[in-house]
Formats: structure tokens, C-alpha cells, sequence
């Protein structure tokens, strides 16, 4: 590991100034993915500066019904709050599918989003890697990408990203809110992550020294049935290959609304626009389901080795839909 | 850069200078002597370093000591209390439930906290939902193995002696 300066702002201020003025410095939340790639030199940062005390480690209630979710929540306090098990349960099942407890107790909600691709190539300095040395080149495409992107991918990177959480976030439409060296600013779940496009080395739209405060939850009141089903080699810590957060309105036969993300097989997030408008309306079947996850998964472009998750995707959004009509009141 | 941290271990106090780069694990065994929490991965992957830390089970391989100044750690060596074993310490004994023994003090500090998790009401991603909407009362929650092997699944075993940490951990959950 490279040498580091630690630093511990007073304020959410002087954090960010603090960044904004060396181009070489992070922000240090649990430290289980940081402090990992800066073994592996794959960080190298300069200079820490630590926000875990900085900023709220609580959920608070907003006034509209939804929750604000401190920055610096640990994993394993956000997946067992009673109000969150409550009206989000896909998003307490999100957490809690992901690493160990032991991890859980150390990461905070904000790492948790910003925690970077689990790409062989990029936690292996010795490779080339579009991501972490940019213009170097992507052998993932022709290499080891079983886990990685069938959604969203560009020639220069087809990293998925790893975030369990992300999902279920994304599916309630929750939002970020930031301070950086320019104020303030609120950002959807679903724009805070990005494409690669010709620029894989940026993972979200967040500037340097942009620090997350609070992630917002909005209310929903039928996300109170929600899953989260994450499919994986082992049973237990593991990531994903294919995950899927799903809300559903069932009256009466008729799908009134429905929200679905799919997690591992994007650069971010992937909130199934296109599966929910067809499933809107319309009866609560199988068939109905099935032919809602083919329309989203049209836009698939696997590679030789993960044309798997397209049939995985489908029958895991098809069987989590099912699952959640089963349980609706008739 | 060297900085100066205090961490309370195992109920004595501590003074000792670090290099920024140092984390928990290698303050608590190169500087303070203290061998009980384990090296076996150094990335979070196999629980073998694990320590309570303020209270909390975690992986100390990935936990800066300077950003845990003033902490306090209990290791598995601190569990057993004037010579007297920790009952979990006895059950794994009691149940033969290691072989090399490696992966031994993380799976117990990781089981002492794993209970207090499932006493405080905590869910597993296996615990089931209550239809009824009630499960997320806070109460405490049964262990049953599967319980136990998914909220165990952080601490791994290469004697793969799993069924006798999974029934040592059991007769204490019984309790
Ligand atoms: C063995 C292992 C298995 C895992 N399995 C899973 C899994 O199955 N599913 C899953 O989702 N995750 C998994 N993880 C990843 C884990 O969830 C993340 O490491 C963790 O959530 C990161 O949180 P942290 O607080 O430790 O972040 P840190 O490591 O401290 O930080 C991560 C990034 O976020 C930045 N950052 C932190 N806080 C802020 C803030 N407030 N504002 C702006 N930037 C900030 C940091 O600069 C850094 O770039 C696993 C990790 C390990 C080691
Ligand atoms: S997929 Fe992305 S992260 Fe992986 S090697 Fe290619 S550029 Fe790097
Ligand atoms: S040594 Fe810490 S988890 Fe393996
Ligand atoms: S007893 Fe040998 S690694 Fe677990």
C-alpha cells in the first residue's frame, strides 16, 4: 500500500474542501472496499479523509412518509430497522444478501453505492483495464467476463456493477443527495450511476469532492410487497450474476403498478422501464410476466461467456413477478 | 505518515504509534502481540481476523487502526475471562469443531456476536417474512441451522469442519 495522509474534517465543508483541493484524495467510509483496493494498488490515494462520523448514521423519517437514510449508516443497522423491514422489505433482503455480517457492521450506505466493479481485470494491476488505466484496453471482452454486462455496454467496458442495495434503491426511485464544491444537489438513484460509454473510468456522475449526505427513500405504499431474489454460484456470500428488486399492485387480476430494477447486468442499476409500462394495466399472468422480462431483455448483448443471464434474467424477473401476485390479496 | 492511537483491547488500554496503512489486524498482532485474530486472506473474504470492535463483529483486516482511535476490541483471547473459557469457547470444544484450527478464534468471536444479532431481532437474508407483516417487530429471532450457516457464511473454514461449528453453535443458540 502506497503511503497516506489521514485526515478527519470537522464538517461536511471542510471535508469537501479538503478534497477539492488535493485531486488525489478519497473519502473513507467503512473502508471494506477503499482499504481493499488500496492494498491491491488499485487506489492510490494520497490523502483520506474520514466521514464516517460526518455525516448522520441514522434513518430518519421525512414528512411525506418516506425515509432519509444517513450516509454513513452501517449495512447491518439500514437492513434491520423495523420501518425499513416494513415498507421496503426488498430493500432490507437487498442488504442482507450481500457480503457477510462481519462486513455489513463495517460498510456504510454511501460506500455501499459507490463500492467499484468486482472485474478481474480491474483489481489486477498487472493487466490493461479501460477503467482503472484509461485507453489501456478491455480484456474482459475476450476474456474472463462470465459475471459482467449483458445490459448498457460499450466496446471500452463491460463491467456490471456490483451493488446489491443500488438495486433496490433504484426500483423505489430513491434519491441522492450530495454536497460538493458547488453546493448542493439532489440526484436520482437511477442517473447517479452511469453507462461506460467511451468513459469507463467514471462510475457515477458525482464530481471530485462531491460527498454523499443522505439517501432519500420515497414513500410507496405497495412496495410494502417487494422482493429482492439474488441468484449466485453459492447460496451465501457471493455477488450476484443476475438480481431482481421487484414491487407489485395487484386489484382485482390487473397489475395497477409495478417497479423493477435488475441488478449484475449493467454498469448501473438497471430500472426496467420498458417491462413495467407493459405490464401496467394489464392481467397479473405468467404469461403476461414472461413476455414483460423478454421486451426488456430484447436489448441484451451478451458476450460468448454470459449469454446465460439473459434466459436467467427472464425467469428470475418472470418467478419473482409470480411470487409477489401470489401473495396480493385477491 | 505516523500517527499515535489508543485502542482498549481485550479490557487493557494501549498506547502505540502506527503507520496510516496499518489496520487493526496488524496493530493488534505485530505491535500489541496479540496473535488470537487471524491472517488468512487480508481482503474481507474469510473472517478469519474477526474481532468485536465497539461491541460489533468485524472483518479487522480491512479496518484502519487510525481510523478506530479510542476504540474497544475484543478478541477471542478476551472472551475467555480469568482463565474461565467463554460457554462458546466450550461448546466448539465440546463439538469438535475444528481440525487445524485457523479459522477457529474468528468463527467463535463471529458466533458470541452472531447471537446478540439474533437476540437484538436482526434478520438473516433467510429469515422468512411474516406475511401477517409483523416479522419486523424487533423481536428476537430463533436460530435454526440454516439461520446459522447463512449468518456464518463470513467466517470460512478450509478443514471445512462446518458441521460441528454449525452444531457447537447450536447448542448454545438453544439456550
Ligand atoms: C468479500 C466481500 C464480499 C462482498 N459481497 C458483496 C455483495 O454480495 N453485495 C454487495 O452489494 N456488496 C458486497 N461487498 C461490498 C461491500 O458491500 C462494500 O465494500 C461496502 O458496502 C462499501 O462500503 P464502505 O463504507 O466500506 O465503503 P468504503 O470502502 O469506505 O468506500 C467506498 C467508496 O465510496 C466512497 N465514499 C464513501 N463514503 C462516501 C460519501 N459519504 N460520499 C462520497 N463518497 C464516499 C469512497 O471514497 C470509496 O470510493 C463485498 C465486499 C467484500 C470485501
Ligand atoms: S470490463 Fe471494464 S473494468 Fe473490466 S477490464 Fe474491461 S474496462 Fe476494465
Ligand atoms: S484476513 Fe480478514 S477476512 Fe480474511
Ligand atoms: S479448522 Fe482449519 S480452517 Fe477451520
Amino acid at each position: 500500500m502506497r503511503p497516506f495522509r489521514y485526515l478527519r474534517a470537522t464538517d461536511v465543508s471542510e471535508a469537501v474542501a479538503l478534497l477539492a483541493g488535493t485531486p488525489n484524495a478519497a473519502f473513507l467510509g467503512g473502508g471494506t472496499n477503499l482499504v481493499d483496493l488500496m492494498k491491491l494498488d488499485v487506489a492510490t490515494p494520497e490523502l483520506l479523509v474520514d466521514v464516517r462520523r460526518l455525516t448522520s448514521d441514522r434513518v430518519d423519517e421525512l414528512p411525506d412518509g418516506g425515509l432519509r437514510i444517513g450516509a454513513a449508516t452501517p449495512n447491518s443497522d439500514l437492513a434491520a430497522d423495523p420501518r425499513v423491514r416494513r415498507r421496503y422489505p426488498m430493500l432490507s433482503q437487498a442488504l442482507l444478501s450481500g457480503a457477510s455480517g462481519q462486513l455489513r457492521n463495517l460498510a456504510t450506505a454511501a460506500g455501499n453505492l459507490l463500492q467499484r466493479t468486482r472485474c478481474v481485470y480491474f483489481q489486477d494491476v498487472t493487466t490493461p483495464c479501460n477503467k482503472r488505466r484509461p485507453g489501456t484496453g478491455c480484456p474482459a471482452v475476450e476474456g474472463h467476463h462470465r459475471g459482467l454486462a449483458i445490459l448498457g455496454a460499450s466496446p471500452a467496458c463491460v463491467a456490471t456493477h456490483p451493488s446489491d442495495f443500488a438495486v433496490a434503491l433504484a426500483a423505489l426511485d430513491a434519491v441522492v443527495r450530495t454536497t460538493g464544491p458547488d453546493g448542493e444537489r439532489s440526484i436520482p438513484l437511477v442517473d447517479l450511476h452511469r453507462l461506460p460509454g467511451d468513459e469507463p473510468q467514471r462510475d457515477t456522475v458525482l464530481r471530485h469532492g462531491e460527498l454523499i449526505t443522505a439517501i432519500d427513500v420515497p414513500p410507496l405504499p405497495f412496495a410494502r410487497r417487494s422482493r429482492y431474489r439474488k441468484v449466485r454460484d453459492r447460496a451465501s456470500y457471493a455477488f450476484a450474476l443476475v438480481s431482481v428488486a421487484a414491487a407489485l399492485d395487484v386489484r382485482d387480476g390487473v397489475v395497477r403498478d409495478v417497479r423493477i430494477a435488475l441488478g449484475a447486468v449493467a454498469h448501473k442499476p438497471w430500472r426496467a422501464h420498458r417491462a413495467e409500462e407493459l405490464l401496467r394495466g394489464g392481467p397479473a399472468r405468467a404469461d403476461r410476466f414472461r413476455a414483460a422480462a423478454e421486451a426488456e431483455l430484447a436489448q441484451a448483448r451478451p458476450l460468448s461467456g454470459n449469454a446465460f443471464k439473459v434466459p436467467l434474467a427472464r425467469n428470475t424477473l418472470t418467478r419473482t413477478l409470480l411470487d409477489l401476485a401470489g401473495e396480493s390479496p385477491a | 505518515m505516523d500517527v499515535e492511537v489508543t485502542l482498549r483491547v481485550d479490557g487493557t488500554e494501549h498506547r502505540v504509534t502506527v503507520d496510516t496503512r496499518t489496520t487493526l489486524l496488524d496493530a493488534l498482532r505485530e505491535r500489541l502481540g496479540n496473535t488470537s485474530p487471524k491472517k488468512g486472506c487480508d481482503h474481507g473474504q474469510c473472517g478469519a481476523c474477526t474481532i468485536l470492535l465497539d461491541g460489533r463483529r468485524v472483518n479487522s483486516c480491512l479496518a484502519l487502526a487510525v481510523a478506530h482511535d479510542g476504540a474497544e476490541i475484543v478478541t477471542a483471547a478476551g472472551l475467555a475471562v480469568d482463565g474461565e473459557l467463554h460457554p462458546m469457547q466450550r461448546c466448539f470444544i465440546r463439538h469438535d469443531a475444528f481440525q487445524c484450527g485457523y479459522c477457529t478464534p474468528g468463527q467463535i468471536v463471529s458466533a458470541v456476536a452472531m447471537l446478540r444479532e439474533a437476540q437484538a431481532g436482526w434478520p438473516s437474508a433467510v429469515t422468512p417474512d411474516n406475511p401477517a407483516g409483523d416479522a419486523a417487530d424487533g423481536g428476537p429471532i430463533r436460530l435454526d441451522a440454516d439461520e446459522i450457516r447463512e449468518r456464518m457464511s463470513g467466517n470460512l473454514c478450509r478443514c471445512a469442519a462446518y458441521p460441528n461449528i454449525v452444531s457447537a453453535i447450536e447448542e448454545l443458540a438453544r439456550r
